[in-house]
């Protein structure tokens, strides 16, 4: 250490010394910088940016403006994140047609791809809430138990016990959601679609999201049992009462003819 | 041996039927008991059988109810969820709750009787409705028969309540809504709201004596009621004779029917197992009140889609559609939106209980019927009765207000204004529909009487002419279209007697004129041809 502190101030001193610095620097850099792929990513995520932002100037900019910020016609997107694109194009709400009580389900126009480029756009213009990954919206793991009791507090007083849906004001409604998507029931609790408040993860976290997609799946999917037989759409007491005055009474009365015809015609005989 | 020494009389019974016939009559007099009312006729029409589809149904209630006894527990004490159904793994319950879950998931043919019993009571009290439309529309209540209307109408009051307990037992979501809404409804009540509440649930709601105390007036208070009603319906029935349509051969003295043994009673029996396996064929194929998918009963919790039970669906739409009127003073609210539909709720039905009544005030008519009217020939009560019917389905449109919006994608508020206008209008539109149309079918009956039957046979006469022919109608058909009586509106005579000198008319009889003028006028009655007019055309030479 000695001849090192001594050569302390040799004129070539900082030189050396600039040199290490520069070596470790670059060797640094060769060990943690990212890996050539994420350069390719960062490309790949700016061209679906501009992609998106080619389909977006398409199909979308005529209502949300040229750059999302909105117009008369739809609201701003800036800051309305990845996940409400993926939901609202991917159920075909978006593109919208024609203004009535609420823009309707449609069959979906883009691929995913392409809905991909649309979010990655959306969410170029101001942070939000982001596409959930498969995980996250797996029911599997997922306690169906406790999403019922999340669900019956939280959504069935618009969608019913089961999500078979409801009315609200003026012709607007809560649809059934039966076969929707986990990825999409996921994306409207993280959005809060039209008249659907959203339920953020500080009010309702990720764990309780997979819980609720958990029960709609163990209630309302096809592979739902239903050990009562037929169930007349599970939409209340309304159907089971239509069902007994025109089958049940319909059958009482049907068989009351019958059997008032049968002896008329013993007695005639 | 000793017997036949000790009645030498009597022949000795030989078989063994014959021995206890003999042993049961000698202590209850049977044979002359029987004597007398196993030869009693019933007459035939299925529209006479739907009284009997109620009373079947009943019958089914009870035994079901008597099974489902065994297995619920009427308490609200908190458990724990551990049964096979998934979804509710876990989860806190009332033991109602819990044991309701139980025998439809682990009771042998738990589910079964459960879907049985909840299909039975809706097709007993939409029996109820029918078999009461069907007495009213041909005038069976009239006297001597009005107190059976009531007995059978107290059957329907009670019927819906005990229902409506039934259905608030399970404390599932959807019934504890039901109940909670009965509650609102007691809580409008001026001055004593809150005290009939406390009082009724022992404390607040839901507190932990509603489904106990539902549950003894569920089992035993009501259907003990209605027990005893019902045999009392039936004593009356037997009592009065029943009544039955015009027709030739049948009076006001007689019966025309089947002997009650053997024949009806073959027929009723039948009747009774095929009721009883249609309401099990349903049950067994279709979900009736599925708990499990609604879950337990928290004051936090709702859905939407919460209806009652169809029987309760119009007083669910007179809340529904009334706007929520309020009025506050002196640090109290009056909640109007709800204190007057449960103002309106008993008058709607009460309408329908005073109604043989009020006729027989207005029309006068204290006079024995066992002959029933065709409904056409009462045009005024007819098109009571189709109103009073309009009201009550409009009513029950406005109870599902939100289903009818989703399922056929209208408005709500839309079908809420339908409703509270249709409440004042349609009733009226369909009283007066239905009168014409009464009106017409006299109209048709006058015609057929004088001209005969239209064949659809079209006759070319030597001349050229095209005629239709028209067939005379035979001896009961003509009976059946004549037989009823036209009887004049009451007269209050001249305003002035032979003095000159004004009457004095109380304003009741006035009114009770004018009403009868409304019933029985010239505006309500197409008049019968005469006996002159029949010949007179009979005689000619055939149609005009
Ligand atoms: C006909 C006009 C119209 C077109 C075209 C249209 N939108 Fe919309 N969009 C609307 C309206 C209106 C709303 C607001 C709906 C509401 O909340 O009631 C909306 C809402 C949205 C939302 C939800 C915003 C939020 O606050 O969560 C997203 C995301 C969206 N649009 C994306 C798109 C995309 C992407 C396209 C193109 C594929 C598109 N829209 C095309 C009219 C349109
Ligand atoms: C205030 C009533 C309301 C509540 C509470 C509510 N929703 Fe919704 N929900 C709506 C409406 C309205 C829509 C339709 C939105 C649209 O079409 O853009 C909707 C749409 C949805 C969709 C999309 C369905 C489809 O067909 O694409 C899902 C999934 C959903 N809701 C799930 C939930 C869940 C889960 C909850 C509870 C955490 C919930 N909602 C709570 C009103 C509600
Ligand atoms: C528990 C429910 C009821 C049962 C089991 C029942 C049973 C019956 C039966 C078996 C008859 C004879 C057959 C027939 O005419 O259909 C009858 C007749 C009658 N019922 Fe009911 N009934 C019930 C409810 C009612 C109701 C709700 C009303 C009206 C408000 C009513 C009024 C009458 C009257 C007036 C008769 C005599 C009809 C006549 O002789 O023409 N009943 N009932």
């Amino acid at each position: 250490m000695k001849k090192l502190s001594a050569r302390r101030r040799h004129p070539l001193a900082a030189l050396v010394v600039l040199l290490f610095a520069l070596a470790a620097t670059g060797g640094l850099y060769a060990a943690l910088a990212p890996a050539p792929k994420a350069q390719a990513d960062d490309s790949a995520q700016s061209l679906a940016i501009t992609q998106g932002k080619k389909l977006y100037s398409v199909g979308c900019a005529t209502c949300h403006g040229t750059s999302g910020q909105g117009s008369t016609d739809g609201p701003s997107l800036v800051g309305v994140g990845s996940a409400a694109v993926d939901f609202q194009v991917g159920t075909g709400r978006m593109p919208a047609q024609q203004p009535g009580a609420q823009i309707p389900k449609k069959k979906n126009i883009y691929t995913q791809a392409q809905i991909d480029q649309l979010a990655a756009y959306i969410a170029s213009l101001g942070p939000g809430p982001v596409v959930p990954t498969k995980d996250q919206y797996s029911p599997a793991g997922a306690d169906a138990a406790k999403g019922g009791e999340l669900f019956r507090t939280n959504c069935s007083q618009c969608h019913n016990f089961v999500g078979r849906g409801g009315a609200l004001t003026d012709g607007k409604f809560a649809p059934s959601l039966k076969g929707v998507d986990p990825k999409h029931v996921y994306e409207a609790m993280q959005t809060g679609p039209q008249n659907m408040p959203s339920f953020p993860d500080t009010t309702m976290p990720q764990d309780a999201k997979a819980d609720i997609i958990a029960y709609l799946h163990e209630v309302d999917s096809s592979s739902s049992p239903n050990p009562g037989g037929f169930t007349l759409g599970t939409i209340g007491p309304v159907s089971e009462g239509l069902f007994a005055w025109v089958f049940g009474l319909g059958a009482m009365i049907a068989i009351a003819v019958w059997m008032a015809a049968r002896t008329s015609k013993a007695k005639k005989s | 041996m000793s017997t036949t020494t000790e009645s030498p009389s009597r022949r000795q019974a030989t078989h063994p039927g014959e021995r206890i016939a003999e042993w049961t009559d000698g202590r209850l007099g049977l044979y002359k008991l029987a004597k007398s009312n196993l030869r009693k006729i019933f007459p035939d029409h299925w529209s006479f059988m739907l009284g009997e589809v109620c009373l079947y149904s009943f019958v089914i209630l009870i035994l079901t109810g008597v099974y489902l006894t065994l297995f619920f527990h009427p308490s609200m004490s908190e458990v724990v969820y551990h049964g096979p159904y998934a979804p509710l793994q876990g989860v806190r319950m009332s033991d109602a709750y819990a044991s309701t879950m139980h025998i439809s998931f682990e009771v042998r043919g738990g589910l079964l009787v459960r879907q049985i019993h909840h299909w039975a009571a809706l097709i007993f009290i939409a029996g109820m409705i029918v078999h009461m439309m069907r007495v009213f529309f041909t005038g069976g209540f009239r006297k001597p028969r009005e107190i059976n209307w009531l007995f059978g109408w107290t059957l329907l009051f009670l019927g819906m309540f005990t229902g409506f307990t039934g259905y608030s037992l399970p404390d599932d979501l959807l019934s504890g809504t039901g109940v909670r809404f009965m509650e609102g409804a007691i809580l409008s009540t001026p001055l004593i709201g809150t005290y009939l509440s406390m009082f009724l649930f022992g404390g607040e709601f839901p507190g932990h004596d509603f489904v106990s105390r539902f549950y003894s007036v569920h089992i035993l208070l009501l259907p003990g009621l209605m027990a005893g009603l019902l045999t009392a319906h039936l004593i009356l029935i037997f009592y009065h004779k029943h009544t039955q349509f015009p027709g030739a051969g049948k009076t006001e003295k007689n019966v025309v029917g089947t002997p009650l043994l053997p024949i009806y009673t073959a027929k009723a029996g039948g009747f009774f197992f095929l009721v009883f396996g249609v309401i099990s064929a349903i049950a067994a194929m279709v979900t009736i009140n599925p708990i499990w998918t609604m879950g337990p009963y928290r004051p936090d919790q709702v859905s939407t889609g919460a209806q009652p039970d169809w029987y309760m669906g119009f007083s669910e739409g007179l809340i529904r559609v009334m706007p929520g009127w309020e009025i506050r003073a002196w640090g109290h609210t009056l909640v109007l939106g709800v204190f007057i539909p449960l103002m309106i709720f008993p008058l709607v039905l009460m309408a329908i209980a005073v109604y043989p009544f009020v006729e027989s005030w207005i029309t006068g008519d204290k006079r024995e019927h066992h002959i029933l009217d065709r409904p056409r020939n009462r045009p005024v009560r007819t098109g009571f009765g189709v109103a009073w019917l309009t009201l009550y389905f409009v009513l029950l449109i406005g109870g599902g207000n939100d289903i009818w919006a989703t399922h056929f994608h209208l408005s709500i508020n839309a079908i809420t204004w339908f409703v509270r206008i249709g409440f004042f209008v349609l009733p009226v539109l369909t009283y007066w529909i239905t009168k014409r149309i009464c009106l017409g079918l006299q109209r048709r009956d006058r015609d057929k009487v004088l001209h005969g039957r239209e064949t659809g046979i079209i006759k070319r006469l030597p001349h050229g002419e095209f005629i239709e022919v028209h067939e005379p109608l035979s001896q009961q058909q003509l009976h059946v279209l004549t037989a009823h009586a036209q009887p004049r509106p009451i007269d209050l005579g001249p305003e002035f007697d032979e003095n000159g000198v004004a009457r004095k008319t109380s304003p009741v009889a006035k009114l009770q004129a004018r009403m009868s003028r409304n019933f029985y006028g010239e505006n309500s009655a197409i008049p019968k041809p005469t006996a002159e007019e029949f010949e007179e055309i009979t005689a000619g030479h055939g149609h005009h």
